[in-house]
């Protein structure tokens, strides 16, 4: 019988990320222990594998409490959306409180817990149970004289659990040195199941590591969790690969110079940006204006802000002309803004992905990102980044964060820690020069694509960030009201340059009426003076004429042969 | 009972042994709480022997876990004494009937 099975057989839990870790639930027929100090969530673990069971898998439990009384336990799961009511009346599980008082008890002789096994049995059979909790076992040492006896017979019931194929979880108290006061990890041996709420910090944070599972691999990591309105929800974060697939697809930054920069088109979908920059250079702007351009195409954005509660970045982000009011209106845009000190960072990672998985956004904005890292956990804090960043690039979601940079120190320094994981990263400088501070913008690199080596000035006006070309002479770069002042002496040179072009040519025009009224002058001149000799011609002609008929009366009225006419007079 | 009770111990006790199934431990405990009812208690006892393998749900609304239980029902308050009750003296403790005996 045991050469056909290959593998053991394993019960679904339906918590969320415990049947990827343990690779398909706990040992079907078998007990788990499942041990943790106070207020780690023992009790809602196993809870909920009940009630997963019972609405997932059509399989029945019995729940049996030592500590806590059936109503007390039906309201407190009430708060994680379990009505434990109902599936009662549905015959879907059943709540067992036993109740054991040291005080009321005397020993009197040998005993065994037979009667614990018949209400057990009893319980399982009336709803034929799959399923079974005790909670907290351990308290029977408490409640009960003789631990001998009580050893012995919790072997037995374990092994009579074992023996009636019941998948069971049997919580225990953490002790000293042992993984349970009582040491029940001897006889659960097949899936030990530790929770771990520690505190560094000031921070809580609540783990879950699968000690032991024989017969399984099994993730062996420590994995935090989270206990919410859903329930528990663990995240086997730490096993991203790398296989992620390469968008070609470009989306636009919201600004079109800077669009223009990266080789005209933007960034890559699915990609990494990261904006770094001292305080106060424009970071969450460029934020803005992504998740503005993002919503007008219709996507999904989620921004994380560690820093701003959502209104102030709203208010803030629309004296720069970007109105992000509309998109969460319309549900397109998600704020979750929260204290990095908030909760750990395993948390904040759990937390993050939770949000992800629900809100399914196309780009997620996590500003600032360095906010985490405080004095002596900057290794932690890149593990979480890595593996945020991993994780959006296999759902294709772009990742934009921002980056606060120290200043001081050299610029891109405090994150060499993530530049690996970085696609596209833009380094807004503060340059101060002349007694300002002006910001300015340049593409540190960016993976795959050709894209502009030069910084542009970058101005938040009343309607957007706008870049601008900074002043390149023989003065080295100029910003601010010194690029102004150049342009404007720049623009003065131009203007006497044009004014002597012009001066220039009125004088030729002046000196070209002043040689046309030369011309004229002497053509009237000589005009006058051709008139003056032509009359004088025409009188001497004149005169001539008169003197010749002057002659001719002279010689008439002498009588003087005409000299013309002689010749024809005989 | 109508005849007067004995001014200290005035009241009638009722008396109930939780067991499963004839096992060893179970005839002892009967057999040692006959003996204790009959020196202390001759006449104004009564025992109740339950089977929790006949009557499973009764471990659950009696709160039993231990085999065998032996429960005071009356006089108040309930007391509960486990074991085959071997030992008279702890019987006596755990019934409060030594120190009118």
């Amino acid at each position: 019988m045991d050469s056909s099975r290959t593998l053991l057989p394993k019960s679904l839990t339906g918590i969320q990320g415990l049947d990827e870790i343990t690779g398909g639930g706990l040992p079907t027929g078998r007990p788990t222990l499942v041990c943790g100090g106070a207020g780690c969530g023992k009790t809602l673990l196993a809870m909920e594998f009940l009630v997963r069971g019972a609405t997932q898998f059509n399989e029945p439990g019995v729940f049996m409490a030592f500590e806590e009384t059936a109503e007390e336990l039906i309201q407190n799961v009430a708060s994680l959306g379990f009505d434990l009511e109902t599936l009662i009346a549905q015959n879907q599980l059943a709540l067992d409180f036993v109740y054991i008082e040291r005080s009321e008890i005397e020993e009197t002789g040998e005993f065994d817990l037979e009667g614990l096994f018949i209400r057990l049995g009893y319980a399982i059979d009336s709803i034929g149970a799959k399923r079974v909790v005790l909670d907290t076992v351990e308290s029977l040492f408490a409640g009960l004289p003789n631990p001998l006896i009580l050893r012995a017979e919790l072997r037995r019931l374990f092994r009579w659990l074992k023996s009636k194929g019941i998948t069971a979880i049997i919580t225990g108290e953490r002790g000293d040195g042992l993984l349970t006061r009582q040491g029940l990890e001897e006889y659960v041996s097949d899936c030990v199941i530790v929770l771990d709420h520690r505190v560094s910090n000031l921070v809580s944070t609540r783990r879950l590591r699968v000690v032991k599972y024989r017969g399984s691999t099994h993730g062996a990591n420590e994995y935090p969790f989270l206990i919410d309105e859903d329930g528990i929800s663990i995240l086997p974060i730490t096993s991203v690969g790398l296989q992620h697939v390469a968008s070609t697809e470009r989306v636009s930054s919201g600004i079109p110079r800077l669009d223009a920069m990266l080789s005209d088109a933007g960034y890559y979908r699915g990609s990494s940006i990261l904006v770094s920059g001292t305080a106060g250079t424009g970071k969450s702007s460029l934020a803005g204006h992504f998740a503005d351009a993002a919503c007008r195409r219709g996507e999904r954005v989620l921004y994380f802000a560690f820093e701003e509660s959502a209104s102030q970045i709203i208010r803030n982000l629309r004296s720069v002309g970007i109105d992000l009011e509309p998109w969460t209106q319309q549900e397109l845009l998600q704020f979750q803004a929260t204290r990095p000190t908030f909760t750990g960072l395993e948390m904040h990672l759990t937390i993050m992905h939770k949000l992800i998985n629900r809100f399914q956004p196309r780009i997620v904005i996590v500003d600032p990102l360095n906010s985490f890292i405080s004095a002596d956990n900057e290794t932690e804090v890149k593990a979480m980044l890595m593996r945020l960043v991993d994780f959006l690039k296999t759902r294709q979601m772009t990742g934009f964060f921002t980056s606060l940079t120290s200043g001081g120190g050299p610029l891109d320094h405090t994150d060499t820690a993530i530049s690996s994981l970085i696609d596209t990263w833009l380094l807004l400088l503060a340059i101060e020069a002349g007694g300002e501070r002006n910001r300015a913008l340049s593409i540190l690199k960016s993976r795959g694509m050709t894209h502009s080596n030069q910084t542009r000035e970058f101005l938040m006006t009343t309607h957007g960030v706008e870049l601008c070309d900074v002043y390149v002479g023989p003065s080295g770069v100029l910003t601010g009201s010194a690029r102004l002042a150049q342009e404007a002496k720049e623009r003065a040179a131009a203007l006497t340059r044009q004014q002597e072009i012009e001066r220039q040519q009125h004088e030729l025009e002046r000196k070209r009426t002043l040689v046309d009224a030369q011309i004229t002058a002497l053509r009237n001149e000589f005009a006058a003076q051709e008139a003056e000799i032509l009359a004088l011609i025409e009188s001497q002609q004149q005169r001539e004429t008169t003197l010749t008929q002057e002659r001719v009366a002279m010689a008439h009225s002498r009588k003087a042969d005409d000299a013309t006419r002689a010749g024809g007079r005989p | 009972m109508t005849t007067p009770a004995p001014p200290t111990e005035p009241e009638m006790w009722t008396l109930r042994l939780y067991v499963a199934g004839q096992t060893p431990k179970s005839i002892a405990a009967f057999a040692n709480l006959k003996v204790i009812c009959e020196e202390h208690l001759a006449g104004r006892y009564r025992i109740e022997v339950i089977d929790l393998l006949e009557n499973p749900q009764l471990a659950r609304s009696d709160q039993i876990l231990a085999i065998p239980t032996l429960v005071r029902k009356l006089p108040e308050p309930v007391r509960k004494i486990i074991g085959d009750l071997s030992n008279t003296e702890r019987v006596l403790v755990g019934l409060d009937l030594q120190p009118c005996a």
